[in-house]
């Protein structure tokens, strides 16, 4: 009996002894600096593939009251649905940046991420951020947009793109303003992708793409305006999860 | 001991000691083990997730109708043409459920949309794993020989590339592995035979090195063997993690091997010609030659800026000897017959200005610490010996030494390849994909001996790798050949007689296609004589202007000659046409003024035109598709009048897109167009 109770005892220690070295945590890390605010630097609302690497990294700044970067200062990144962050946490550099690779989850659609830091007084300030993942048909319709689309839709230039956005009379709408677009259904976008701008009244600058795109482009576009619609888009009409 | 005898005995004795009894208790275990296969068949996972399903869909506000398209009991999908026998559906009930698009809990997912159908190809076809499977570790996670685990969605793109060969524009991944597999020259070495029958090329062109030592110097090669990247960021070259003592005799056979270029070609460099007293000469040479529509420089901030059809410059001068570089400038075709770099006419002048620009371009650092002692004959018979056991030949021609054969392992089949036949290093996940992702990564980790070296490559580069690897299954030679979409292979056309000769030396073709075979840089010429007026193409070829304000490469100026220059217009005015119009079928002038004015109406107000083309600067804005204030002078009306009809029929996949404009409305524009003949001044240009 004596014996059993020894034994009991040993092993219970040594199990303690493991599960200890495995809870042993990350070496914490501690904010050298301080700042007030996240300001967004790169690697936002970019559109990747489930489940693998986004094409660019992270980067966020922090700044402090002067608007002056702050190196040192303890930033966490966080994000939901199966987002994982290569550096969940760490100071920035030099330049008052932080630079993260993130890895979407496995299903396509919007993921939402956080970075957060926290002034002197321990009160935190957040950044949010958002990125897409693209299955087959929204990264064909991200692929239509950019050849057909997004120099007039996009006002931002890239180095191989120059916008004509602003040399249009009438503003485009940009594809992520869900705020307008979210109003219009499917059938509606179809019909002005297909027939031009003056089929639903609206400016003529906007050709017809019907013998351009054919049916399933034309759906691939609407899935990727979709995906990237900022405020996010629901389907009008069905009511999710009653509880 | 003896009482637990004793006690077992009674306990039979108690069982079976009256006929009766016994024969009642073996009645009541065969029942018992009777009731075993059933009880199975209704604790099953499979009807666990069924019932689950259930409960989730009663929730919604269509339940009725997700209800009504719930099928209970196994289901299965049986393809005998594909090999295919799927009972997925059994468990992933809601996949074909577009109301169930905000679910994200497995196994109930909606799949996302697709181009094929789930009933025409099911789902291993694609997700792999074993589809007549009914517990989730059998069909998810088998690994048994010939059996294959599911395939994790971050390479589900190599799936679409078991039939589809040819670039896709939803598969991104998949598309840059491919184009990584042939650009860093993996198929110089591992044969990839599709099924088709036909092999993949590499897309490279390794510089010859039989006369490496006009062009470099001994410590370079040295340098540069010992880490390809340290030199050029781009470099394509992989990095075989040599010894010193190695990459010493290797670049001392490489030196010893080499001989000079004949001496009439070195005869005719004259390295007298004098650069300009002007340091900005070569800068605004290097501009105006367009030299960044393919060669990449590192700016200040340690960006790219450039192409990359050929090698980047940042540190050329650094690498490249003065008077190899002249010779090159002059004639790239002399030291590699395969270049993609045309022959420009620059004059003597030119190619010293640009060489004394170019040599200006050093990293002084780079070659510090290399002191190599000369080589002696041991060393450079063991590097001869070390260059035929690396496969240097597999990418470089070396005199004396033969390219050899079946040099690394065949990879037609690799995606299917059993993980029972693989080697792991320790800590690696016992998976194909992360043994690929691993062997590229680091191929060393798997034996010092090996030979194949590592590649520069990001995260992103080994993903997208690993996935058109994958892409090369077992299962793509036996479908259907109905079901395989070819890669749209290059032809081998090429240009004939004196304007043919012309044409390879200006190498066009690197960057222009005509009939199927050239680059994607600049725009498919096929039907060029066609398109432009005789005059226009002239001017153009002695003074190319850019049509395209918003183009960052662009034509290079070449010098060429009148009578080349006549040559060339000559052979495209004629050779290339397009047989759906009468090129001169319609007027250059002379159109009413009425017509002219309707076209204008009908350019500014129907179809604002003037959204991306512009034809009077200083009103019209759009500069996404060519200027148009001379386009009478440079289009045929015909052209005009067929590319309004219907722009895609001309030049499949152009950004204009076909309006319905009705053919009376096309005459007009076309009437409209061919009025804006350009100011005298700009056709001087």
């Amino acid at each position: 009996m004596k014996r059993a109770l020894i034994i009991l005892a040993a092993s219970t220690l040594i199990l303690c002894a493991g599960c200890n070295h495995r809870h042993a945590k990350v070496a914490a890390v501690h904010a050298k600096a301080y700042g007030v605010t996240l300001v967004m630097s790169s690697g936002n609302k970019q559109l990747g593939t489930p489940g693998t690497l986004l094409p660019q990294p992270v980067v966020v700044e922090v700044d402090d009251q002067n608007g002056n970067t702050v190196q040192g200062a303890l930033v966490q990144v966080s994000g939901t649905g199966g987002v994982h962050v290569q550096h969940a946490q760490g100071l920035t550099d030099e330049d008052g940046l932080f630079t993260t690779q993130v890895t979407l989850g496995n299903t396509d659609g919007r993921y939402d991420l956080t970075a957060v830091s926290s002034d002197k007084k321990g009160k935190q300030f957040k950044l949010k951020l958002v990125e897409f993942a693209a299955a087959y048909q929204q990264r064909l319709g991200y692929e239509l947009n950019v050849k057909y689309c997004s120099r007039c839709h996009d006002p931002e230039s890239t180095s191989t793109q120059v916008s004509n956005y602003g040399n249009l009379a009438v503003d485009p709408h940009t594809l992520s303003d869900g705020a307008s677009l979210n109003k219009l259904s499917d059938a509606e976008l179809t019909s002005i992708i297909q027939h031009g701008g003056p089929a639903l009244n609206r400016s003529a600058l906007m050709p017809p793409y019907d013998a351009t795109l054919n049916k399933a482009d034309i759906k691939a576009l609407i899935a990727y305006i979709r995906l990237i619609a900022d405020p996010p888009y629901r389907t009008a009409g069905v009511v999710y999860e009653q509880k | 001991m003896r009482s637990v005898i004793a006690k077992l005995v009674s306990i039979w004795r108690a069982l079976f000691g009256d006929p009766a009894r016994a024969f009642g208790i073996v009645s009541v275990l065969l029942l018992i083990a009777l009731a075993i296969a059933p009880a199975k068949e209704i604790f099953s996972p499979w009807r666990h997730y069924q019932r689950q399903y259930l409960k989730l869909i009663s929730t919604r506000s269509d339940a009725t109708s997700l209800r009504g398209h719930f099928k209970p009991g196994i289901q299965q999908i049986w393809l005998p043409k594909l090999g295919v026998v799927d009972r997925c559906q059994t468990c992933h009930q809601g996949l074909t459920e577009a109301s169930l698009a905000d679910v994200r809990t497995e196994p109930f997912r909606k799949h996302p949309v697709i181009p094929h159908s789930l009933t025409q190809f099911g789902c291993v076809l694609c997700h792999r794993g074993q589809g007549a499977a009914t517990t989730v570790a059998e069909a998810h996670d088998s690994k048994l020989v010939g059996e294959e685990p599911i395939l994790p969605d971050r390479y589900i793109q190599a799936s679409c590339g078991q039939c589809h060969h040819q670039p896709l524009p939803g598969t991104p991944t998949l598309n840059q592995g491919r184009v990584i597999l042939s650009r860093y020259g993996c198929v110089h070495c591992h044969n990839v035979t599709l099924p088709d029958g036909s092999t993949v090329e590499p897309t490279d062109n390794p510089p010859p090195l039989t006369h490496i030592a006009d062009k470099t110097t001994r410590d370079w090669i040295y340098k540069w063997l010992k880490n390809p990247a340290a030199y050029s960021s781009s470099a394509t070259m992989p990095n075989f993690e040599l010894t010193d003592a190695d990459a010493r005799d290797i670049s001392a056979f490489l030196i010893a091997d080499s001989t000079p270029l004949s001496t009439d070609q070195a005869a005719m460099v004259p390295i007298s010609a004098k650069a300009a007293a002007d340091p900005s000469a070569g800068a605004i040479l290097y501009g105006e030659s367009f030299c960044a529509s393919c060669h990449a420089t590192q700016n200040a901030a340690g960006n790219l800026v450039g192409g990359n059809l050929g090698p980047e410059l940042t540190n050329i001068g650094t690498k490249a000897k003065a008077q190899w570089l002249q010779a090159w400038l002059r004639d790239p075709q002399a030291y590699d017959p395969k270049t993609l770099m045309p022959a420009y006419r620059w004059t003597d002048q030119q190619l010293a200005i640009l060489t004394s620009y170019l040599q200006g371009k050093t990293n002084p650092d780079y070659l510090a610490g290399v002191h190599l002692a000369p080589a002696t004959p041991a060393q450079i018979a063991h590097g001869k010996i070390l260059v035929t056991e690396y496969g240097c030949a597999s990418c470089h021609q070396i005199r004396g030494v033969d390219k050899p054969k079946n040099f690394a392992p065949d990879l037609s089949r690799i995606g299917s390849l059993s993980v029972a036949r693989l080697v792991f290093t320790s800590g690696m996940k016992h998976t194909l994909p992360a043994f690929l992702a691993g062997k590229i990564r680091n191929p060393h980790a798997f034996g010092a001996g090996l030979r194949m070296p590592r590649f520069n490559f990001s995260r992103g580069q080994i993903d997208a790798v690993t996935t058109a690897l994958l892409s090369l299954t077992e299962r793509s030679f036996t479908l259907p050949a109905s079901l395989q979409i070819p890669e749209k292979h290059q032809t081998h056309y090429e240009p004939a007689g004196k304007a043919g000769v012309l044409m390879a030396q200006l190498n066009c073709l690197s960057c222009h296609s005509i009939n199927g075979h050239g680059g994607t840089m600049a725009p498919d010429l096929s039907w060029e004589g066609s398109a432009v007026q005789r005059k226009w193409l002239y001017s153009f070829l002695k003074h190319p202007n850019t049509l395209r304000p918003a183009l960052i490469r662009r034509m290079p100026k070449f010098n060429l000659s009148d009578s080349d220059a006549t040559v060339l217009t000559n052979y495209i005015m004629t050779a290339y046409q397009t047989p759906a119009f009468e090129r001169d079928s319609m007027p250059l002038s002379g159109y009413p003024l009425a017509l002219v004015e309707q076209g204008r109406q009908l350019f500014y107000s129907k179809y604002m035109c003037q959204s991306c083309h512009m034809v009077n600067p200083e009103q019209d804005k759009g500069y996404i598709g060519p200027t148009l204030t001379a386009v009478g002078s440079r289009l045929n009306a015909a052209w005009i009048y067929h590319w309004l009809k219907d722009p895609q029929a001309l030049r499949p996949g152009t950004m204009e897109p076909n309006q319905h404009i009705s053919d009376q409305d096309a005459r007009a524009l076309t009437a409209f167009l061919m009025s804006q003949k350009g100011s005298a001044t700009q056709e001087a240009k």
